[in-house]
């Protein structure tokens, strides 16, 4: 009965409804959804306002901007600030530190975290796996400020843990400080992300694989299969849709580099492998006040970066057949 | 064949473990310790060196136990005022802030996670490209100057308000864990729209409302990028930006410490000092972690899910 009611209710609405002009059902249903309207006018006007606001603005990538004369009376130069950066000495350098610091993210935070979610499936231990798991997620709460300050203390020569180890292990003087050398920057970089977001990262596996039934276990096993087995052939192909959507995920984001923490890792020492596009955007920007070759810099990673991000998209919607995608 | 006769005694007896089995056990209980170790050590020595002393520390006598015990540095590093002020504002932003942030997503997620909802295609379609398309950070920069934004408290409530990510956990949540039914029958019932989300919606959503509320939380806790483009003002700073001058850029403003003996021995301890800060920015967020920590873990599964 409780079904029925709204139905014989709803079709003589529905018939009236298909009478009237359709700016009269457009009236109708705002009337009916007003509540709804007035709760989103806020994040709406917001959205517009503060994300869509600045594209106005993104005009001074293609004029000499001048604060004075404001965006509108700027001269109009067409694609000469991109011209300029492609050209640039250290375009070269600036791509590639950008690419180099992402593919060797991507090879070393990647595959970790599956690889301890694995072995936090397979131990039996259940007091070590659940310490094990409540320690390593706590780095995920250290800010990225905090984040560089231990690893600037840890890894000091003078007062940190790699000092000592130097030190215990017959070494005289002081050891080369790390922090300042530029072929250390990706790996203390990347390193120190796995460091901070193995365990965290574990969580998502970890779930997946406790999810698998266990009669597969069963029958794996009644079947002669020994846990290594199990764990090539019932485990790993439970979690694979989820790390081949997180990896396609990853790709996309390949130009973005968390550049809050590559700034903060930056010294004069490190610069020719730790400057990335972000960090220079900011620092011509706003440092330099170039603002519209700044900006020039910004429209451009934006684009690659959008075009990856719809590449990695269509990718995985294709391989999940339009299951899984971003968007 | 003993394995054989075994089973047909009983199913349930486990095979018979080989060696490769054993082998696979002793890795992962290796594995496990390992990591254990690489992310507990380097939490212990800094926190067994902002107990120690200065000398101690630079002679490398510091492994996991304080050496020369003693509380100089956390005494010196109160007695700096910034970092006061700096713990006052963290704690206005991350309040206010969080407080305005769930408002906004609830406000934005209740209304997408209504079926019959006239503009819900143009809301998804809006969010969606905002999530796509970004101006930068120089024509952002240029918007708040011109409305005469940067260098205020707004700057900062405003530009991290919104967070479309967590609308959608938020949206996916009402789809798949209030029934629609529920919230029909409360609309032929007579309740508003707004009377359904407060009386029946929200009250059965406290497990995804603590989640944004930690996630806005922990961002607006540990975001320092913001604040250190947009504000001016030492007493608009929150600790994240006092810590970095103290961690990174190392350097303390002197004039903040009225005590000249203390000056005196800042110079000594300037190491224990930047442990010590390390704790006790860390601290508040750590220590409430095993509290909040299933809430997190619940959040990383909604997050999941997408509709």
């Amino acid at each position: 009965m409780k079904t029925k009611t709204p139905k014989a209710a709803a079709a003589p609405v529905a018939l009236t409804l298909r009478q009237r002009s359709k700016l009269q059902q457009f009236l109708v249903r705002f009337r009916k959804n007003w509540q709804l309207h007035m709760l989103v006018l806020i994040p709406v006007l917001y959205v517009v306002i503060f994300h869509f606001g600045p594209m106005y603005g993104l005009q001074i990538a293609f004029r000499d901007f001048k604060p004075r004369a404001g965006i509108w009376n700027s001269e109009w130069v067409g694609l000469k600030h991109i011209i300029n950066f492609v050209t640039a000495y250290n375009y070269g350098e600036l791509l590639w530190n950008t690419v180099a610091i992402n593919l060797y993210q991507t090879f070393i935070t990647f595959p970790i975290p599956i690889f301890l979610a694995l072995m936090l499936h397979v131990n039996e231990h259940k007091w070590l796996v659940k310490i094990t798991q409540n320690v390593t997620y706590v780095p995920h709460f250290i800010s990225t400020v905090v984040m560089v300050g231990i690893l600037n203390q840890v890894l000091s020569p003078v007062s940190g843990i790699v000092g000592n180890v130097y030190r215990a292990f017959g070494g005289v003087g002081l050891c080369p400080d790390i922090r300042a050398s530029a072929a250390a920057f990706r790996h203390l970089y990347v390193w120190s992300g796995t460091w901070q977001g193995m365990g965290w990262a574990t969580i998502l596996y970890v779930a997946a694989l406790s999810g698998v039934s266990s009669d597969l276990h069963e029958a794996a096993e009644l079947d002669g299969a020994s846990r290594w087995k199990r764990v090539i052939h019932v485990d790993l192909p439970t979690i694979m849709p989820t790390v081949i959507i997180k990896f396609i995920m990853q790709f996309g984001s390949m130009m973005t580099v968390g550049y809050q923490k590559v700034y903060l890792m930056q010294n004069d020492l490190n610069l020719s492998t730790s400057e990335v596009i972000s960090t220079y955007i900011y620092k011509v920007g706003l440092g330099k006040m170039q603002m519209s070759f700044s900006s020039a810099v910004g429209l451009f990673n934006s684009i690659i970066n959008t075009s990856l991000l719809f590449l990695a998209n269509s990718f995985s919607r294709w391989l999940t057949s339009g299951e899984q995608g971003l968007f | 064949m003993a394995l054989l006769a075994k089973k047909t005694h009983d199913i349930k007896i486990k095979r018979k473990r080989t060696w490769d089995d054993h082998l696979l056990y002793m890795l992962t209980n290796v594995v496990l310790v390992f990591a254990l170790v690489i992310v507990a050590y380097p939490i212990l020595y800094v926190v067994a060196c902002s107990f120690s002393s200065g000398s101690a520390i630079n002679r490398g006598e510091v492994w996991v136990w304080p050496v020369g015990f003693n509380l100089e540095g956390y005494k010196l590093l109160f007695s700096y005022s910034a970092i006061w002020t700096g713990y006052k504002n963290t704690i206005f932003y991350t309040v206010v802030c969080t407080t305005c942030s769930v408002i906004t997503t609830v406000m934005c997620a209740y209304p997408l996670s209504r079926p019959n909802y006239q503009g819900r295609r143009g809301l998804a379609t809006l969010l969606t490209l905002s999530m796509m398309f970004g101006a930068g950070l120089i024509p952002t920069y240029l918007l708040y100057s011109n409305l005469n934004l940067t260098n205020t408290r707004w700057v900062i409530i405003i530009n991290g308000l919104f967070g479309v990510w967590n609308t959608i956990i938020v949206r996916t949540f009402f789809q798949s864990s209030i029934p629609n039914e529920l919230i029909e029958a409360a609309r032929i019932d007579g309740c508003t729209e707004l009377r359904t989300l407060f009386q029946i919606v929200l009250p059965l959503s406290t497990a995804v409302l603590a989640v944004i509320t930690l996630y806005y939380a922990v961002s607006n806790w540990n975001g320092y990028f913001e604040h250190m483009i947009y504000l001016r003002d030492r007493d608009l700073m929150p600790l994240s930006i006092i810590v970095r001058d103290i961690l990174i850029s190392a350097s303390i403003n002197l004039e903040d410490i009225q005590d000249p003996e203390l000056i005196e021995k800042m110079s000594g301890v300037t190491d224990v000092i930047k442990y010590c800060t390390i704790v006790v920015t860390s601290g508040p967020i750590i220590a409430a972690y095993p509290f909040v920590q299933k809430y997190f873990k619940k959040g990383v599964m909604i997050g999941s899910i997408k509709g």
